[in-house]
């Protein structure tokens, strides 16, 4: 065997290490057999779509660190950049150890959250195929950058003001105690809110479990962790809006992976999930900019992109259900109502940076409880066959209501309790100093920008 | 007239503008500079390698006043620009506050209405 080295001079491998490589080829060729044989029922389309998905998935959370990096001072660019980039080791990690574990397996401790043994590094998983034809695996990493971008999306009602550290370590618990359970709740197939109703309640990719539970988590955190050294007096103009609207842009493509990834299949669901993310995303956007122009006199930017992630929160549990015309208006209606939460804020004076609640808890909840309103009818056809007779909007809203109000109190009071921990334990906000430095010399030793700007 | 230049701390700038922003001195002109003094420069950390930036990144306020108002502004922008003002430790003042200059300012015009001398601050 011959290797072609730099110099374009022939070379002839050792014969001990001869030996060794073709032990390893016809290893690999065996070991190749072994898995085709297992190969059986995989649905290579489904599989191939929940692989892109699962990258885009991946790709909201550097937009997500763009989108926030952008809004914040010139001083806490990488800080508020790290908050997201942490998120993605720590949360991969603690999903392979046991967060697939706590939301996938069977109930455990009065169905708290599930459990299984099997799951710890993924275990069992190494040839398990689903039902739709889709390697486990895949769904797992698909799952686990669900766990990735919660957290990372609380983070940015406590911007600026936070201690690295204590950010990592909060993370950490936030996502064993609070996002695997409701994880394991919502989607797990015996979770109590999966089977509340005639149909479960619905929530398709995360309005409760992401959204509503990261704005809720960041609004406790803003007000247990007090406002930023002076706010509101002080102006906080945002570091760079042109990388905000590139990470809004990276988000809404994210997204499609987000929903339509969620059907776990790649077919007509998912292109129902997808139309209808991206006709939120668009009435939400238009709404934005109508309001503000009618209300500013302007349209702004950040608006646009404020109302692109209204439309999109809240469609987020909803896209599995509603049809254009459902998902148009929802898109609206959440820009409209996120518009109002955030006029209420700047009254009543807490300071949520990034607008994490404004715009993600208040959407998320405006989806998830206004979507019973625009359910296709096949999907009320089917959970009235499941109550064995009728099944009406009303009795659903009660669901939805319902999940909503347990996400919301979980949440907070979870969060409440890990705040309290966390800033006894070593601290969590940021010293006077620190903050007046900036996260970025504080805690990373780095600036983001160059020489650029006075703040 | 005077011209007061004062070069801080970057750290130092909310506070130094809030507090004459207090005390109803609300014009100012705020400039990013570099350069070096008797400041040890904080590390920075690049790729595992402790790095020291050979110039230090600085605040320059420049404000132009009333001979009657300078001390106002000098005793405020001390105040507000000393580091470490007792909130933290017990030292107050470290290498690296900064310094004021003060300059004679020998014409000042408005360019809207062309006003010129003391009227113009």
């Amino acid at each position: 065997m011959y290797f072609l080295v730099k110099d374009f001079k022939i070379y002839e491998m050792p014969t001990k290490r001869k030996t060794l490589w073709l032990t390893l080829m016809a290893v690999s060729v065996l070991s190749f057999d072994l898995t085709a044989a297992n190969q059986e029922g995989l649905d290579s389309g489904s599989t191939a779509w929940m692989l892109t998905s699962t990258a885009l998935v991946l790709l909201m959370v550097p937009g997500l660190a763009m989108f926030y990096g952008g809004l914040v001072r010139t001083k806490n660019v990488l800080g508020t950049m790290m908050h997201s980039f942490a998120a993605m080791g720590i949360m991969t990690i603690l999903w392979v150890l046991f967060g697939y574990a706590m939301c996938f397996g069977p109930n455990v401790l009065g169905g708290w959250f599930g459990w299984s043994s099997d799951f710890v590094f993924l275990k069992s998983l190494d040839e398990s195929m689903m039902d739709g034809g889709v390697p486990e695996y895949v769904f797992s990493m698909f799952q686990g950058k669900f766990a990735i971008i919660t957290p990372a999306l609380i983070a940015g009602a406590f911007a600026e003001r936070v201690i690295f550290k204590s950010y990592c370590l909060f993370i950490a618990l936030w996502g064993i105690l609070v996002y695997n359970p409701l994880c394991h709740w919502v989607w797990a197939e015996d979770g109590f809110l999966f089977n509340l109703g005639a149909n479960g309640a619905i929530d398709f990719a995360g309005g409760t479990v992401v959204h509503i539970s990261a704005g809720v988590s960041g609004l406790v955190a803003a007000i247990y962790l007090g406002a930023r050294r002076g706010y509101p007096k002080t102006n906080m103009p945002p570091s760079n809006l042109v990388m905000t609207m590139i990470g809004g842009g990276l988000l809404w493509v994210g997204w499609f992976g987000f929903n339509a990834g969620s059907s776990v299949e790649s077919g007509l669901s998912t292109a129902q999930a997808l139309v209808a993310t991206q006709v939120a995303a668009a009435a939400g956007a238009i709404a934005w900019m109508i309001i503000e122009g009618w209300h500013q006199g302007k349209a702004t930017a950040l608006g646009i992109v404020s109302g692109i992630l209204a439309g999109l929160v809240a469609v987020t549990p909803a896209a599995g259900v509603v049809q254009p015309f459902g998902a148009m208006v929802l898109g609206a209606l959440a820009s409209i109502i996120c518009y109002g939460a955030l006029l209420l804020k700047n009254k009543m004076g807490y300071d949520d940076s990034l607008d994490a609640f404004g715009i993600h808890g208040v959407g998320g909840i405006v989806g998830a409880v206004f979507l019973t309103f625009f359910i296709r009818p096949s999907w009320m056809a089917e959970a009235a066959a499941l109550a064995g007779g009728s099944w009406s909007v009303w009795q659903q809203l009660g669901v939805q209501c319902a999940a909503v109000v347990i996400a919301i109190v979980y949440a907070g009071v979870c969060t409440w309790i890990l705040l309290i921990i966390v800033d006894k334990l070593i601290g969590f906000r940021s010293s006077r100093s620190s903050e007046l430095q900036g996260l970025d010399t504080a805690y990373h030793g780095e600036h983001g920008y160059g020489m650029l700007n006075p703040n | 007239m005077k011209l007061i230049t004062a070069i801080i701390r970057t750290t130092q700038l909310d506070q130094v503008r809030e507090a004459l922003i207090e005390n109803e001195i609300t014009r100012v002109t705020v400039s990013r500079v570099s350069g070096h003094g008797r400041q040890k420069n904080a590390e920075q950390i690049h790729r595992g390698r402790k790095v020291v930036p050979s110039l230090a990144p600085k605040i320059k306020l420049e404000i132009a006043v009333n001979d009657g108002f300078v001390d106002k502004v000098v005793d405020t922008i001390i105040d507000a620009a000393t580091s470490n003002d007792g909130y933290e430790t017990d030292e107050v003042g470290t290498i690296g506050d900064g310094k004021i200059f003060i300059t004679p300012l020998e014409e000042c015009i408005r360019i809207r209405t062309r006003e010129r001398g003391p009227e113009a601050i």
